[in-house]
């Protein structure tokens, strides 16, 4: 009995330790960037252009291409996958049709971001002809964030009481009316942490805009869709691996770091809000 | 064997012909044929999965909305039959106003409750929809109650109060039938006297068609009563006689309480 007591606790304390070091590791990585990135944020680091040749200014056209971007793929994720969320859930019949259509969605999530990137190449930059541009890093993100955007909507959808449909529908309603009038406005704020949550990861890819909207160096901004541009996560990459000085431009490595990471961070914080905002709420 | 020239007793409001209602392979509603009275409360009563709850959803053809659903034989409403190619399901379920077992208020302020069906029909907006939102709440007897706080959101409501907002919401798309199903059970005695006394208010102008698994309830608000067992109808006449002396041995060991 006591034995039985003794093994137990050994084996809570070691999870204990296994589930502590999770914090440990992110605190560490934290204060790495936060210590050496730190000095080189200043207003010139977020405003400027790179100047000398990467080694100094800022890194502001990277700022814009990143927010481009991400604000391109989700224009177009946004109505896309809010679209079929609801003909899944409102409209579709269980069937084979649908279940393949699930088991698309799941399997398209779960595909490395190099091959959405290669696959983004082949038919937007060079199939389609769009170049290496804003538009064809844009679509190819929108292909990776499409399936977080329909789950979470799906799931948002489906959390809505049968009850608000069947009150609607016995009022007269038609399907769409009450999707619009009753299901729609209910589900948004799942819908919307989920799109901010897709938001992020797009901010975040290097992979796929790489190989179809980024340059190692672009410090004009672009004018049209059919620019290419800096990114943040992109520029990491490259001043982390391709530039001449690597030792020297070290810490503007880390200060880009920590710009990327404070605008995914607080996406994710955003999201956070919205949702137990929106629990508090709820009383159904 | 469909025709549209059914022999309609007159005087009823409600006249369902051969009725039967699957899900899938499961036969809920067997050959009920029955005709309801207009401005009375009609008890549909029985165990539990007798198909009561399907029988009042074939009247507003809310089984349609359930998956592997199908039905057939005809129900007439003033003579007109509504599982004919012609009708407008919608128009239907406005003529048909029902009220659900739990409380269903949408979230929304008490008002924008009431005025949510005016507002999808466009029946009205402005004075004229004011105007409809305060005489439903009234003949739902709950506007002095919550006269003040139009305003404020639904779910601040009592559940007994819910429960005569979404009377009032079914009321405010003017229809002349109330389905009410079991719209009782989740309340206390002191809501569910509120709600009885309402219904026999509302026979005035409505024909009202209630579920109910409480014989007490039956006895004490209907003016008919019809007793479903397994699909079929046992039973149907007016309450009195249903209670005091049924013809059917079943029905009468349902009213004994010897099942259920």
């Amino acid at each position: 009995m006591n034995m039985k007591l003794l093994k137990e606790r050994v084996y809570f304390q070691a999870f204990r330790i296994t589930t502590a070091s999770v914090v440990f590791f992110l605190l560490v990585m934290i204060w790495t960037f936060i210590s050496n990135g730190i000095g080189v944020i200043s207003w010139t680091f977020l405003t400027d252009i790179p100047r000398q040749g990467m080694t100094a200014g800022g890194i502001f056209p990277a700022i814009v291409g990143t927010i481009l971007l991400t604000l391109g793929s989700i224009a177009i994720a946004l109505p896309v996958g809010v679209a079929s969320a609801i003909y899944l859930v409102e409209y579709a019949r269980e069937g084979r049709f649908v279940r393949i259509i699930n088991s698309a969605i799941t399997n398209l999530a779960g595909v490395p971001s190099i091959i959405y990137g290669l696959f983004g190449f082949g038919l937007f930059v060079t199939f389609l002809n769009f170049g290496t541009s804003i538009l064809s890093g844009s679509l190819t993100l929108f292909l990776l964030t499409l399936p977080i955007v329909i789950s979470a909507s799906r799931e948002a959808l489906l959390s809505v009481p049968k009850s608000f449909r069947e009150g609607a529908l016995a009022l007269g309603a038609t399907k769409w009316q009450t999707v619009r009038h009753n299901v729609l406005p209910n589900g948004l704020p799942g819908i919307l942490t989920g799109t901010i949550l897709a938001v992020a990861r797009a901010a975040g890819e290097t992979a796929p805009i790489i190989l179809t909207a980024t340059f190692f160096f672009r410090p004009t901004l672009p004018q049209s869709i059919m620019d290419g541009t800096m990114a943040l996560a992109t520029h990491i990459y490259y001043m982390a691996t391709q530039h001449p000085n690597i030792s020297q431009v070290r810490p503007l490595v880390y200060g880009t770091i920590l710009v990327l990471l404070g605008i995914v961070l607080s996406l994710n914080f955003v999201a956070i809000i919205i949702r137990t905002r929106h629990r508090r709420r709820k009383k159904w | 064997m469909v025709t549209n020239t059914a022999k309609i007793s007159i005087g009823e409001k409600i006249h369902a012909r051969d009725l039967n209602v699957w899900f899938g392979d499961n036969h809920v509603i067997k050959n009920v044929t029955v005709g309801l009275k207009p401005n009375a409360v009609t008890a549909v009563m029985g165990p539990s999965g007798c198909g009561k709850t399907t029988f009042i959803r074939a009247i507003n053809r809310l089984n349609e909305i359930i998956e592997g659903s199908r039905t057939t034989g005809e129900i007439y409403i003033d003579g007109r039959n509504i599982y004919s190619e012609e009708t407008d399901v919608f128009r239907l379920r406005r003529q048909v106003g029902m009220v659900f077992q739990k409380p269903n208020p949408f979230p929304k302020s008490i008002f924008d409750n009431i005025a949510f069906g005016p507002r999808l029909h466009k029946i009205a907006d402005g004075d004229a929809l004011q105007e409809i939102v305060e005489s439903s709440l009234k003949e739902a007897a709950l506007w002095d109650e919550v006269k003040d706080r139009l305003k404020d959101s639904a779910f601040d409501l009592s559940g007994g109060q819910q429960q005569r907002l979404c009377i009032a919401r079914a009321l405010a798309v003017n229809p002349d039938i109330i389905l009410m199903d079991e719209p009782c059970s989740a309340l206390d005695p002191a809501a569910t006297a509120k709600i009885e006394t309402l219904m026999r208010k509302l026979t005035e102008k409505y024909s009202v068609i209630i579920v109910t698994h409480n014989m007490q309830q039956a006895a004490r608000v209907s003016d008919f009563t019809m007793f479903l067992y397994l699909g079929e109808l046992i039973e149907y006449g007016n309450t009195k006689s249903v209670f005091e002396n049924p013809k059917s041995e079943m029905t009468e060991k349902y009213i004994t309480g010897e099942f259920g």
